[in-house]
């Protein structure tokens, strides 16, 4: 049982490391916090893919530091006043440590999102790939990402098109692209 | 669609780990870097404590003294004559160009094209212009005022680190400097760039031709011992042989001239370190910024100075110095208590007094010094230590009036912004401080101004703002660590050549290598360290303890554990073969013994810096006895016996090539034999603090 408990603390002593580690690159100032806005970038260097939405619910609920609560009143069709609670649109402020540590804790215990495996990015592009001809055009692929799901910026879009796309050819031959980009980084 | 969300969600987890390396990259390069500005500061406060330590038996003293000071009492007007061009003569064979005063804007433009082609500016004229720019220099005021009225765009230029490249594309996208293009160039023109001296000669040039259009601001590294460690004095020697050393004469003068900040329209201040929370520019406007030769160190004392008067004092009697602006001056000779008359009045009287004094308040004087440039204390104990210092009560006001002077020019020339409210010393570069946008705030309106621009920091985008956008910090030198590292602004937007990947790749491998020789010279203190987490030396230990390891002995404040699967290949079950992991690191084993090597390694550029110190005339040799004085005070320090008579015989051995003073390889090469017979020297002392059980001084 007492072997059991060490190695569970063990455990939970390397994932405090790593989300240290991670989190210290970050930490300008060498005092413990980091710009909010970095947030998301530590959070999936730990190897979880959480999408936009997700990395603004685990902002919003547990981190942020500054909150501005706008109060709308509204009435309801009984008549009774109804408050709610918006949060400012843009977090701000800085993350201390002490906060961040069990969040992230958390995240990883849990293993809340999960990496996407590779066929499954495959079928993705796949469905984009309506005509199947293996590959994808630029406007086709530019389409999608800037106005479906969760959509990219100007920056977003030209900094995936300048890893994937063929520029003889304005071409993104998309299971190059999804084979090239998972074995990049050994994790 | 679902699909979409995927790919985005997917290519944005991709994008945070490349985001993450070049990150981490970018951690290695500074803080190697920054770990050096350090060095350099102990290095400094060392020599400091030397020759603070030591009752003033001459020869000794005047070692050391020589190094902070101009040893020659000199008025402007010998210096004129030091500096003259005039029997220079430049030979027919000559192809570049020729500069004729007064210079006109298309002999600054010639100049631009010239260096261009890479041609080299005869010394003549070299010396011309620097001349030229040093009277100008003189009569400019300490913070220039300027306005937007005429033309309604100023340009700010930051760091440009020798890197001429950077200052023809901004000229190429900008235009030249001219009274319709106003600039402002805010400091670090020189270092670390092969081509420094070249941009302070096209930014003179335009200067002198347009005085009230192009400003000049001071960056720390316009100081002459910085320059010793970072290059430029290496590559004035390097490019003029005859002449380098009167060059690098007369540019320390210039850039203790060089104005200490610009503001704009009495809104925007722009200067190229930062701000303090008691940080005044009314008193900065006051100050004789030329007495601060070198911001690391305060000016000469008066209890330091044996023969009467200091040359600053006697540039203030010069006639030929008197500024064309006099009426400023008088009035704050007359106002200001360090005046002319009452200055030389104090001298007197504490000269009289020091010899009894030496005796029985050296140890007050002692330690008061070594606060002084012990810079890692906090500036309130400064403050405290200049009011209760029991020295000469005349020129006890006058002591703190230095200290404060001092500390405000320290502030302005390397502080660094931080997020968090406050003002903390800034213990990184071991100068300056880090300041908060509550002291932003507060020093932007009690001086009625909008906005602070600086530079000092190099960031990844060229520019950042902070503090709510009321301090903005520009960069202009591209590639500053590596190609494709960083995006100078005012530079290089628009051209990624490189895909993302590609540029992260780059820069990763030469940090990695710099990564990679620093692990080598610092190897047998790693093996130590490794091997006291391997009790029963089965050369294997976890990848955990490696990290502690890494950070404990280098000190880098790096992500190990990020950095991990770059520095370190297989591992079984998690364990490290640490020896297996070194021979694998290595790059070439020396035959040689390898700690004297690493040793060497390790030290080699404060070994450098120590020789370029010693050698004041620059002429690259050091003479038998500066050598012997030298080491005396050296081993004395470190607690180690070494007869007169030793050293002499090392000295004479050491000149190989018997041709009676020693140059810089015979100088490290005894440096190698020192450590046999001393033992190991550890050069990791830091500024004394009480308690502090690591500092060999004690």
């Amino acid at each position: 049982m007492a072997e059991d408990k060490e190695s569970a603390e063990a455990i939970v002593s390397e994932v405090h490391k790593k989300i240290r580690a991670a989190f210290d690159v970050f930490d300008h100032e060498f005092n413990k916090t980091v710009d909010v806005r970095e947030i998301g970038t530590i959070i999936r260097s730990l190897g979880c893919f959480p999408n936009e939405g997700e990395l603004h619910d685990v902002i919003a609920e547990r981190l942020t530091v500054n909150r501005a609560y706008v109060h709308e009143h509204r009435e309801d069709n009984n008549g009774t006043y109804l408050t709610k609670q918006i949060e400012e649109e843009e977090p701000t402020g800085y993350i201390r440590f002490e906060k961040f540590l069990p969040t992230m804790t958390k995240v990883l215990m849990e293993r809340k999102f999960r990496p996407i495996p590779e066929d499954l990015m495959l079928q993705a592009f796949e469905v984009l790939d309506k005509q199947k001809k293996g590959h994808l055009e630029l406007e086709e692929l530019t389409k999608y990402m800037t106005q479906e799901g969760e959509p990219f910026t100007q920056e977003e879009m030209e900094e995936m098109l300048s890893a994937a796309m063929d520029p003889d050819k304005n071409l993104i031959f998309y299971k190059d692209f999804v084979s090239m980009m998972t074995v990049d980084d050994p994790r | 669609m679902g699909a979409a969300l995927l790919i985005q969600r997917w290519y944005r987890q991709y994008v945070a780990r490349l985001e993450m390396r070049r990150r981490c990259t970018w951690n290695i390069f500074q803080s190697i870097e920054y770990a050096g500005e350090q060095d350099q500061i102990k290095l400094y406060n060392f020599f400091g404590y030397l020759m603070d330590h030591f009752t003033p038996a001459s020869s000794e003293r005047n070692l050391i003294s020589h190094i902070f000071r101009e040893n020659n009492i000199c008025r402007n007007v010998d210096w004129e004559r030091y500096f003259c061009y005039k029997s220079i003569e430049v030979p027919k064979l000559y192809s570049g160009p020729h500069l004729s005063f007064p210079i006109t804007c298309s002999n600054a433009a010639e100049l631009v094209e010239a260096f261009k082609n890479k041609q080299q500016l005869h010394s003549r004229y070299v010396l011309q212009l620097l001349g030229e720019t040093w009277r100008l220099l003189r009569i400019l005021p300490n913070i220039s005022q300027i306005s937007t009225c005429h033309s309604k765009e100023i340009t700010i230029c930051g760091d440009l680190h020798g890197h001429l490249e950077d200052l023809l594309l901004v000229f190429y996208k900008n235009g030249l400097p001219s009274s319709e293009k106003p600039y402002v160039f805010n400091g670090d023109f020189v270092d670390r760039g092969k081509d420094s001296l070249e941009i302070l000669l096209i930014l003179f040039s335009f200067l002198l031709v347009y005085p009230n259009d192009v400003h000049l601001n001071r960056g720390n590294h316009e100081d002459h011992i910085v320059n010793l460690r970072y290059g430029f004095t290496k590559e004035v020697l390097g490019k003029y042989r005859l002449h380098g050393k009167k060059i690098l004469k007369l540019l320390q003068k210039i850039f203790s001239w060089l104005p200490l900040a610009t503001v704009i329209d009495n809104k925007v201040l722009v200067l190229h370190g930062g701000i303090s929370d008691t940080t005044d520019l009314h008193l900065i406007s006051r100050v004789d910024r030329h007495k601060y030769v070198s911001a690391l160190r305060p000016p000469k004392r008066k209890r330091q100075n044996r023969s009467g008067m200091t040359d600053s004092d006697l540039e203030d009697d010069d006639p030929t110095t008197k500024p064309v602006d006099s009426s400023r001056r008088r009035v704050h000779s007359l106002t200001h208590s360090s005046s002319t008359g009452t200055r030389h009045e104090v001298q007197r009287r504490s000269l009289q007094g020091l010899n009894n004094r030496v005796t029985c308040s050296v140890e007050e004087e002692l330690k008061e010094r070594r606060r002084q440039a012990g810079l890692s204390q906090s500036y309130g104990d400064l403050r405290n230590s200049l009011a209760n210092s029991d020295s000469d009560p005349d020129s006890g006001e006058l002591l703190e009036s230095y200290g404060d002077e001092w500390k405000q020019i320290v502030d302005m020339l390397w502080s660094d912004p931080m997020p968090q409210d406050g003002c903390v010393p800034n213990e990184v570069r071991g100068g300056g401080c880090y300041w908060g946008p509550d002291v932003t705030e507060e020093v932007l309106q009690r001086h009625n101004l909008t906005l602070l621009i600086r530079s000092h920091e190099c960031k990844q985008e060229g520019y950042e703002f902070c503090h709510n956008r009321r301090v903005l910090t520009i960069f202009s030198a591209s590639n500053y660590y590596e190609v494709g590292s960083n995006r100078g602004y005012q530079a290089n937007r628009a051209t990624r050549a490189l895909t993302l990947r590609q540029s992260v790749g780059r820069t990763e491998r030469s940090a990695l290598r710099a990564l990679r020789e620093k692990l080598f010279a610092h190897k047998s203190d790693l093996i130590s360290s490794f091997q006291e987490y391997d009790p029963e030396n089965t050369g294997l230990i976890s990848l955990g303890h490696w990290a502690c390891a890494m950070e404990a002995v280098l000190r880098l404040g790096l992500p190990w554990r990020v950095l991990r699967t770059q520095l370190v290949g297989d591992t079984l079950d998690g364990m490290l073969d640490y020896h297996l992991w070194f021979r694998e690191l290595a790059i070439t084993e020396p035959n040689t013994e390898v700690s004297l090597l690493e040793t060497m390694y390790k030290h080699h550029s404060n070994l450098e810096t120590i020789f370029r110190i010693i050698d004041t005339d620059n002429s690259g040799l050091i003479s038998f006895e500066e050598f012997r004085q030298t080491w005396k005070l050296l081993s004395s320090h470190l607690q180690t016996e070494i007869s007169d008579e030793a050293i002499s015989d090392l000295a004479v051995s050491i000149d190989f090539n018997k041709d009676g003073s020693i140059d810089i390889n015979e100088f490290m090469e005894a440096f190698r034999l020192i450590e046999k017979i001393l033992g190991h020297i550890d050069y990791s002392y830091r500024p004394l603090s009480i308690g502090d059980h690591n500092n060999i001084m004690t």
